[in-house]
């Protein structure tokens, strides 16, 4: 029992991306810091308990009381190297959170208790995740729920699914293999069993998979969006003539103004937002018409719309 | 500290103390004596701990294999929801300050009372009644939130007693709040002739930042759970965004409180730290004046960083980069602070007794505590271990490691103070030894099952993190009989143990100059204080600067 049980003795998981190690040179450091104040403080103890031991009851120590250069020492060196650890975890940070341009965007949506996963290609999957290998995958993470949380730990990445908001992060596997998803975040009575795998492909496998037709995905995100868009009669306002609406080409990215004299990029979030909460903000040169979609359309359902949207205009 | 009264009539002639004043429960019940009122807050957050111990005796049980087989999902997370709440709103929040602060805070500064004794009383009560509220929602519905009832699942899709067991934290809210109150206005007022505030003890400069912290933050908890309760009862939509409500807004909300909670436990225990090294060193404190300063800096600081638990949950990237750069500030303080505590160590006389051997274990426990936080400081880097057994690891010695270590410091250097009886001095030192290694037996392998990937709040997990959990429940095993250990020994010394003076351990500071067990009324005549803080340099002496 206990070989089976040291069999799997180890310090890191494996990593999965070149992010991963980035962020466990980051963690070797901070180990080395803490290993060098955690053997020297408590030496530091044992000495002093052993030479100033007390000797007899009487005796007194002479009182110090304060010493300017010994205190500067002790406030800026800790202050140097926490800023040096701030810049790093900063710069990873931002790092994990842009992604390069030729991502693919996987939609990701969590409810209570499962991971459902839509590709660009239209292909669905449950608590799998299937990726070319040396391809950044751009994750579009939300809940229909409660609090998740998305936890690729080979990648060192994680990103709570949020209901109401789309939160994004990346990843670019640089080795193929089945590994851990969990749920990080703590969304009740099955919590635990909400985990999956990741599984990174050759992109020749990859596309094999993409073939086998198992189930109803067959559709594409943007032909399912399209689709919907007429059945929703979006395009009776929406139709780039004369609509009631905002002409909806090459709106992606762009910046729109709105009556109040503010401004947003319509990325993602954004064009969710219009659909299911379009009071949030009214375009500038239109009135407050559009109606909501909320409770109408599920979270699939918009992530459909968006990527169609996020077509029209552009060749 | 030298002072106009003096013990030696008491010893002369028996005269009643504060524990033989007089007899009978409703002598207790109704007592207005900040000493009883310390002694019931013992007795209360003792059970309380007690409980909060049995339900993590059952996590590290279930935990020691991958199968959930001891416990159902419900019931598993209804354990550790039970563990958290009891342990953080009503063993840790009120830990130092209500026992040790109650009893001691008047004598050190040599009171007779706090400000408001009425006050004193009705605090314990509502802590209490929130207790036993939160308590019998954990033992008939159960609550399966997690002690930080993350909306919406607490307010839309939990089932379970949550509303109780929020009232029960809403009315320890209160007890925290009047504490403080009481703490801040009577060391402000009460102090005796001399004592100014550069000769305070450093405990009385901790429990007084503390106590601000716990003026100002606590209402803000008892208005985030009001809010959660008025969504989960009427569905007034504030958290869950099917009722156009923001979760993040609940995340903020609740750390805002949440992280300088950490502080409240935590700062007490650097100001007992002060008192026991400087008293087992026979020195003054290295930088009396840079500690007490860093007290209230962190006290401040505490209050500008929640958003280091959220670097992931979909706040802006800036605002997360303000609150990773706060957060390291804390560093700053906090070593001075340690670095401090080594100098005064340093050069002195120094003797190994129990509450410095568990003093010893707090410095050591909470480097690896406080270090560990740079980690999650550490934006990217936190990224991949906020949310796992790292965290767990983390926030246990930061909260078990050090303000529990801080605590049994306090509770073994003040107890012939209390009580005018020593406990088994070897035993006691036995327990320490065995709290500090079951401690780092059972929390150490959770960092690395943590930066392995194990997700917290699982009952089920992959079979390859098994032999740490392994370790950690034994750890759990050596920690818990450590713990009993005092259970023993304390009781036992009130009746057997041997008496001791007023001062068995040549310890400086008011408290030490009136009997033990100190009278009703605290001190004979009203103590006049001529010189500093942990003066233990004889009269005359050259003093080196
Ligand atoms: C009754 C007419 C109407 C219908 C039907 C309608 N919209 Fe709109 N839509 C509007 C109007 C008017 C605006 C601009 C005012 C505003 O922002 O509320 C708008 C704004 C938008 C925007 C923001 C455009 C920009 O330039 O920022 C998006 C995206 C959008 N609608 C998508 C949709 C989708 C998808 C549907 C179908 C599910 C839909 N709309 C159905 C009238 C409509
Ligand atoms: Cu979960
Ligand atoms: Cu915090």
């Amino acid at each position: 029992m206990w070989e089976t049980l040291f069999r799997d003795f180890s310090f890191l998981p494996e990593q999965a991306s070149e992010h991963a190690g980035q962020v466990d040179l980051l963690y070797f450091f901070c180990v080395a810091l803490t290993a060098v104040f955690t053997v020297l403080i408590p030496a530091v103890m044992v000495f002093v308990a052993i030479k100033f031991k007390r000797k007899s009851d009487d005796e007194v120590p002479k009182p110090v009381h304060g010493s300017l250069p010994l205190e500067i020492a002790w406030s800026v060196i800790p202050f140097v190297v926490t800023m040096v650890l701030f810049g790093w975890g900063a710069v990873l940070f931002f790092n994990y959170s842009s992604p390069p341009p030729n991502s693919l965007d996987v939609h990701v949506v969590g409810k209570q208790w499962m991971w459902k996963i839509q590709h660009p290609e239209g292909k669905r999957e449950i608590n799998q995740l299937h990726v070319p290998v040396n391809q950044p995958i751009r994750l579009i993470i939300t809940s229909e729920d409660v609090l998740h949380s998305f936890y690729l730990p080979v990648f060192r990445i994680k990103r709570d699914a949020v209901p109401g908001r789309y939160q994004t992060m990346w990843f670019e596997a640089t080795k193929t293999g089945e590994f851990h998803l969990f749920c990080a975040e703590y969304c009740g009575t099955e919590h635990s069993l909400m985990i999956g795998s990741v599984i990174v492909m050759s992109p020749e496998e990859y596309d094999q998979w993409l073939q086998t037709d198992d189930q109803d995905g067959s559709e594409t995100p943007v032909a399912a969006g399209e689709r919907l868009f007429s059945e929703l009669r979006c395009n009776s306002c929406h139709n780039g003539a004369g609509g009631n609406g905002p002409s909806l080409d090459s709106l992606y990215r762009t910046r729109v103004a709105f009556t109040d004299g503010t401004n947003a990029i319509a990325d993602e979030s954004y064009i969710r937002e219009s659909i299911v909460d379009p009071r949030r903000h009214t375009v500038a040169g239109f009135g407050p018409m559009m109606p909501t979609f909320q409770g109408q359309v599920s979270e699939e359902q918009v992530f459909e719309l968006i990527s169609y949207i996020k077509t029209l205009g552009v060749e | 500290m030298e002072t106009t009264s003096s013990s030696l009539p008491l010893a002369d002639k028996p005269k009643p103390n504060y524990l033989t004043a007089s007899y009978g429960i409703k002598s207790w019940l109704l007592t207005l004596d900040h000493k009883r009122i310390g002694i019931l807050y013992i007795i209360t957050l003792t059970t309380f701990f007690m409980m909060g111990g049995v339900y993590a005796a059952l996590i590290r049980l279930e935990l020691l294999t991958p199968a959930g087989d001891l416990l159902s999902s419900e019931a598993y997370n209804r354990t550790f929801t039970g563990h958290g709440v009891l342990m953080v709103f009503f063993v840790l929040v009120p830990l130092i300050p209500a026992t040790m602060g109650n009893f001691l805070l008047p004598l050190m500064i040599g009171a007779r009372d706090v400000a408001f004794p009425r006050l004193n009383l009705l605090s314990w009560y509502l802590l209490v009644i929130g207790g036993l509220t939160a308590a019998s929602a954990l033992l008939t519905g159960g609550v399966d939130t997690g002690w930080t009832f993350y909306a919406p699942l607490s307010s839309r899709y939990a089932n379970g007693a949550v509303l109780v067991a929020i009232v029960g934290a809403f009315i320890a809210g209160f007890s925290s709040i009047l504490t403080g109150l009481n703490f801040v206005i009577t060391i402000h007022k009460m102090r005796a002739p001399g004592l100014t505030w550069f000769r305070l003890p450093l405990m009385v400069w901790a429990i007084y930042a503390t106590s601000l912290i716990q003026v100002l933050a606590t209402p803000v908890v008892a208005i985030t759970l009001t809010l959660l309760a008025l969504e989960r009862l009427f569905g007034v939509g504030i958290f869950d965004p099917a009722l156009g409500g923001d979760p993040i807004l609940f995340e903020h909300m609740f750390w805002f409180y949440s992280h300088p909670v950490v502080y409240i436990m935590i700062l007490p225990a650097f100001g007992v730290m002060s008192e026991v090294i400087s008293c087992f060193s026979k020195k003054a404190i290295f930088g009396y004046r840079i500690i007490a300063y860093s007290s209230l800096a962190i006290a401040a600081l505490g209050f500008i960083v929640w958003g280091h638990h959220m670097f992931v949950s979909g706040q802006s990237a800036y605002l997360g980069l303000v609150f990773s750069l706060l957060t390291m500030l804390i560093a700053v303080p906090t070593a001075i602070k340690i670095f401090g505590w080594l100098a005064t160590m340093w050069g002195g006389s120094v003797e190994l007794a129990t509450p410095m051997l568990y003093a010893m274990g707090f410095i050591g426990l909470f480097t690896i505590g406080g270090l560990t936080g740079l980690f999650l400081a550490a934006m990217g880097l936190d990224v991949h271990v906020h949310d796992t057994y790292f965290i767990v690891a983390h926030f246990h010695y930061v909260m078990v490691g050090s303000a529990i270590m801080g605590y049994m410091s306090a509770l073994h250097f003040w107890w012939p103070k209390m009580f005018g009886r020593m406990y088994p001095k070897t035993l006691a030192k036995v327990a320490a030894v065995l709290v500090f290694v079951g401690f780092n037996l059972t929390f150490f392998p959770q960092f690395v099952v943590g930066y392995l990937g194990m997700p917290r709040r699982y009952h089920f997990y992959p079979p390859e993190f098994q032999i740490y959990n392994v370790f950690s429940t034994a750890g759990a095993m050596v920690l818990g009989i450590a713990y009993l250990l005092p259970l023993l020994y304390f009781p036992y010394s009130l009746f057997k143990g041997e008496k001791v003076g007023a001062n068995p351990w040549g310890a400086k500071g008011l408290e030490w100059e009136t009997a033990s067990p100190p009278p009703t009324e605290n001190f004979e005549f009203t103590p006049v204080v001529t010189e500093e803080a942990y003066a233990y340099a004889k009269e005359g002496e050259p003093v080196v600067h």
